[in-house]
């Protein structure tokens, strides 16, 4: 253990050596981190502000201030004021939920802070919404859905059954895949939001016709559905996006996940330089496998760094132009911006296997590639 | 002077005060918490009508809380947009203005405690505890899955609402108007409670016997009280709305109905000021140990554990002394 | 809709019903026979299904998991009466609420301090794993079926208990007089113990059983622990027959108003809107069904006075 984390020491101190020249240029930036530690979701919270940590590791000229937002809207919009008003944080980030980021990041924004977002991707802030101070490191929400509807429709899959929670995030995330695939979508189910019991649905799933089930549950609901569906003795083909698959919950389901079909811009079996040293130093860090949220929080930090080393933050335009180059290697390969701050990037197929006793994901292939999403058309800025 | 009124006295200024000190030490977040202090407590106020006046246990005043909050959303994302609310019948435009908010919030609460009061109030005890719950959990799941106004995103306003002659986005001047309306507040409840209508309601509280006996139907007394209690609590949720300038249906959670209670309760049910003690002791318990540790709740359960074993009658009950009356 | 398919669904009903009485039959009996509201029954639904997970992590058989399940629940049970519970009987409904609040967030985070923040993993035994036919057709998962048995077995239990030993008699001696059966001599705080544990015990088994087929995470108990409220208030409080009535109404209601509301609505309204506003409706059902019962009766279905 103690040589463990000696080489990780050691290799993160290699990283921000490499980084020290650059921060010549630019002073000291003060970020601000608002997320999820307590409570529902704190998984999610703890693994982007724990692969922030590891990329910002030495970094002197990086201050770090870190709140738990209790997943409440309410709370998270109290500590952004106090983030901006008090402790005069230059650069904020770190908010899990699509809802707790459209309280936020308005006011951030508006406020002539950056925001660069680790998780959530609202379509208003992609398209009406837009602001040259928000970049966002992970995805738009829609990114996943369109190109699950994009492989499907490509791979042989013509009728499937649709089912999300009944709220925005769910609604949103199933236009998205029907707007990219071609087949008959023979059932749609929008369940409660936060139910734990899918018989009645599963039932309905055996009846229809399909050949494949899209969901979209995440946390603990798809946890609860995908035992059940195991049980249920239905061999329809499952697929998703990778909210519903990352680490944290694929060791809660176990094998009823094997064989399961999702899409995500990353994977720990990239073949990637960045992603290799990545995958390494988190286990050898925090002793467990890193989640996809753990690699978008590792890249937020990378992002700011590079633009640290170009601008300083205190000159606006300068830092946003940095930030807007993404001049960092990113664990999910080639990364950019397009004009609306939003990724453009690949979007891959991930098969859940079991690999030893640990049941994880492998890229399949690319659903999409430099996937783009479709909201930047209404981007003025 | 009685301990309760001095200790009522200096609970009062504290508020200013400490919204006062933090300005001089340019901490304006410190005004914020101090603002949702007076909010939260201006809620509290409200179910203290019903609860310590009206011994009306309601589980459910997170219905209240929202709809004020919704009625500041919904009026000030339509003026946001330029998109009138409604055109037929009639046309009914957006607006930003407070005070018509406010009334609004009011009305709107106020009528949908008279519709769940005159429902609930056929059942007493743990019953109507639960049934107020589930009106509760009903308007919660409505606006999760109402897609027009955000559904469970909720809604963000990006400018606070306007007063007039004052800056809203000023935290000192925002926190100025909250304190004046929970001074009204509790100036209100104060005089309900003297009032031959308080009496009456106490009265059907203790013995609703003898109440009816003289000519006086307790239904009918809960009732208003009810629906004073909700309006209240509307305004309060229409306030809170406009301090994070956003709403979302967290706000009609039963968690939010539980921490309303939390405050009364904590503070001391039935004191006219044990709300404000009890939102003022909860915000700063979550702000202090919050930063202690990510598992700060399990201390704050200690903490109310201990009050409600130990400290019998709430904060301002062990500090006072003083039983009041209550069953 | 297929009649197999109805068939179906209503099995899911009951099985969803008969789950919700585990959980119910030890509010309402506490509450009949100590009159404290608990809002913490749910956090022992947690504790058992967490201690469920970690006793199969450790042995690997799904009995052993059972039996710690049941036993922790029940210790925590005793345990939390013993030091909170008891200094409750003689307060008011509203110092218990705040009481038992206070304990679900010590549970709640105390259980994330000890387990960590990600979901735990439990699974159904191989030997009830995978569905079977049933007569006319029907393909169903076979561990819903012995959830559906156990929790039959275990409200005969109950019934037996209740009705024909010696406990059993004290207990509905403490619903009816609380005094006079301490008068007679009975050891009331013990039996006050003892019906805690059972409860706890109960809502414990009730976890680790739908544990295995749900998700066992930090906060799990809480929207069972509302639902169980519906049931005993829908039942009549203290009453567990009102409790089993209670639990099937409020389970069919709840699988049934999910499956059938969105095509009812879709009948007059356009498919989109429908297939929302019938989820958005059938979310709401069981409180539009609890309403609706204590417009008629304001105690409950077989609730006293």
């Amino acid at each position: 253990m103690k040589l463990k984390s000696l080489i990780a020491a050691a290799s993160i101190a290699a990283l921000s050596a490499g980084m020290a020249y650059a921060d010549a240029h630019g002073g000291k930036v003060k970020v601000g981190m608002i997320t999820t530690l307590s409570g529902g979701g704190a998984g999610l919270g703890i693994d982007v502000r724990d692969g922030f940590l590891l990329a910002a590791k030495g970094n002197e000229n990086l201050e770090l201030v870190i709140e738990d937002d209790q997943r409440k809207p309410d709370i998270a919009v109290q500590l952004a004021d106090k983030m901006i008003q008090s402790e005069k944080v230059d650069v904020m980030t770190g908010i899990i939920w699509s809802n707790l980021a459209m309280a936020v990041v308005p006011a951030v924004t508006a406020q002539g802070k950056f925001y660069l977002s680790p998780n959530a991707g609202p379509s208003a802030l992609a398209g009406k919404g837009c602001s040259p101070l928000y970049f966002n490191v992970a995805w738009q929400n829609d990114a996943f859905y369109e190109a699950g509807g994009t492989w499907a429709s490509e791979n042989g899959i013509e009728k499937v059954f649709l089912m999300a929670p009944n709220y925005p995030a769910g609604t949103d995330g199933m236009t998205g895949f029907k707007s990219t695939f071609k087949g008959d979508v023979v059932g749609e189910i929008y369940t409660k939001l936060g139910q734990t019991d899918y018989a009645a649905e599963i039932a309905q799933i055996r009846a229809s016709d399909a050949d494949t089930v899209y969901f979209f549950l995440p946390g603990g609901m798809g946890i609860s559905f995908m035992k059940q569906y195991a049980g249920s003795g239905v061999d329809k083909k499952v697929m998703g996006p990778a909210f519903s698959f990352d680490q944290g919950i694929l060791a809660a389901i176990g094998d009823a996940a094997l064989g399961v079909k999702n899409t995500s811009h990353w994977s720990k079996d990239l073949d990637n330089d960045a992603n290799v040293k990545f995958v390494a130093d988190f286990q050898a860090e925090y002793g467990r496998l890193p989640s996809l949220y753990a690699a978008q929080g590792y890249d937020t930090a990378l992002l700011l760094e590079s633009a640290m080393g170009k601008a300083d933050v205190k000159d606006a335009a300068a830092f946003q132009a940095a930030l807007e180059e993404a001049d960092f290697a990113s664990v999910r390969g080639d990364f950019a911006f397009a004009p609306n701050h939003h990724p453009i990037q690949d979007i891959y197929m991930r098969e859940v296997v079991k690999e030893g006793d640990v049941v994880t994901n492998k890229v399949i292939g690319v659903a999409a590639s430099d996937h783009q999403d479709v909201y930047g058309a209404d981007c003025k800025m | 002077m009685p301990r309760e009124t001095l200790l009522n006295i200096i609970l009062f200024l504290m508020l200013p005060a400490t919204a006062g000190a933090a300005l001089l030490l340019d901490e304006p977040f410190i005004i914020t918490l101090v603002t949702k202090a007076a909010i939260l407590a201006l809620a509290g106020v409200g179910l203290n009508i019903a609860l310590g006046l009206g011994g009306l246990v309601s589980f459910g005043h997170a219905a209240f809380f929202g709809l004020g909050g919704y009625a500041m959303g919904i009026l000030a994302s339509h003026a946001q947009s330029y998109t009138p609310l409604m055109e037929t019948p009639f046309l009914i435009e957006g607006t930003k203005s407070m005070l018509v908010i406010w009334g609004v919030a009011l009305a709107t609460a106020a009528l949908a405690a008279l519709a769940i009061g005159a429902l609930s109030l056929r059942t007493t005890g743990v019953y109507f505890i639960m049934i107020t719950l589930a009106f509760g959990q009903m308007l919660y799941y409505f606006a999760i899955s109402w897609p027009a106004y955000g559904g469970e995103d909720g809604l963000s306003i990006y400018v606070r609402n306007d007063f007039p002659g004052l800056n809203t986005l000023d935290p000192i001047q925002f926190f100025a108007i909250t304190f004046g309306v929970l001074a009204i507040a509790l100036f209100g409840a104060s005089r309900i409670a003297k009032a031959p209508f308080g009496l009456a309601l106490s009265a059907a509280r203790q013995n609703p016997e003898r109440v009816e006996t003289v000519g006086l139907a307790p239904f009918r007394l809960r009732l208003v009280a009810f629906v004073i209690s909700g309006a209240v609590t509307g305004l309060a949720g229409a306030l809170f709305a406009d301090l994070n300038r956003f709403v979302s249906p967290t706000m009609f959670s039963w968690h939010t109905s539980g921490e309303i209670m939390v405050f009364v309760i904590l503070g001391g049910v039935g004191r006219l000021f044990g709300p404000v003690a009890g939102a003022a002791l909860f915000i700063l318990l979550e702000h202090v140990l919050g930063g202690i540790s990510d598992f700060w709740q399990v201390y704050l359960g200690l903490l109310l554990l201990l009050v409600v074993l130990f400290a019998r009658g709430g904060l301002i009950g062990t500090l006072a002394g003083r039983e009041v009356a209550h069953d | 809709m297929s009649l197999i398919l109805l068939i179906e669904q209503v099995l899911n009903g009951l099985q969803f019903g008969v789950m919700l009485f585990l959980m119910a039959a030890g509010l309402t009996l506490i509450f009949g026979v100590m009159g404290l509201i608990n809002l913490a029954h749910g956090s022992l639904y947690m504790v058992g299904a967490f201690a469920a997970a970690a006793v199969a992590g450790w042995t690997g058989s799904f009995i052993l998991a059972l039996i710690g399940a049941l036993a922790a629940a029940a210790a925590a049970g005793a345990l939390v009466e013993l030091l909170v519970i008891r200094r409750l009987y003689d307060r008011d409904h509203l110092d218990q609420v705040l009481a038992t609040f206070a304990l679900i967030l010590i549970f709640s985070e105390g259980t994330r301090w000890l387990f960590g923040s990600f979901p735990l993993f439990l699974d159904v035994p191989a030997a009830l794993a995978g569905p079977v036919m049933l007569p006319g057709g029907i393909l169903y998962p076979l561990y819903r079926l012995v959830i559906i048995g156990v929790g039959l077995l275990v409200a005969a239990g109950l019934f037996l208990l209740i009705a024909k030993t010696r406990i059993g008699v004290r207990i509905r001696a403490g619903e009816a007089d609380r005094e006079m059966i301490a008068a007679l001599g009975v050891d009331i705080s013990k039996l006050y113990t003892i019906v805690f544990a059972l409860g706890a015990a109960l809502a414990g088994l009730a976890g680790a059983l739908v544990g295995a087929i749900q998700s066992v995470q930090v906060g799990m108990g809480e929207p069972v622990l509302i639902l169980a409220f519906v049931v005993i208030v829908i039942g009549g409080i203290g009453s567990i027959k009102g409790a089993l009535v209670g639990s099937l109404l409020v389970g069919l209601t709840d699988t049934l108003g999910g499956v059938l509301l969105p095509p009812l609505f879709e009948s007059f309204m356009q498919a989109s809107s429908a297939n929302s506003v019938g989820s958005a409706v059938a979310s709401m059902s069981i409180y539009i069904l609890m309403v609706g019962v204590l417009l008629f009766k304001p105690s409950g279905l077989f609730g006293g006075n």
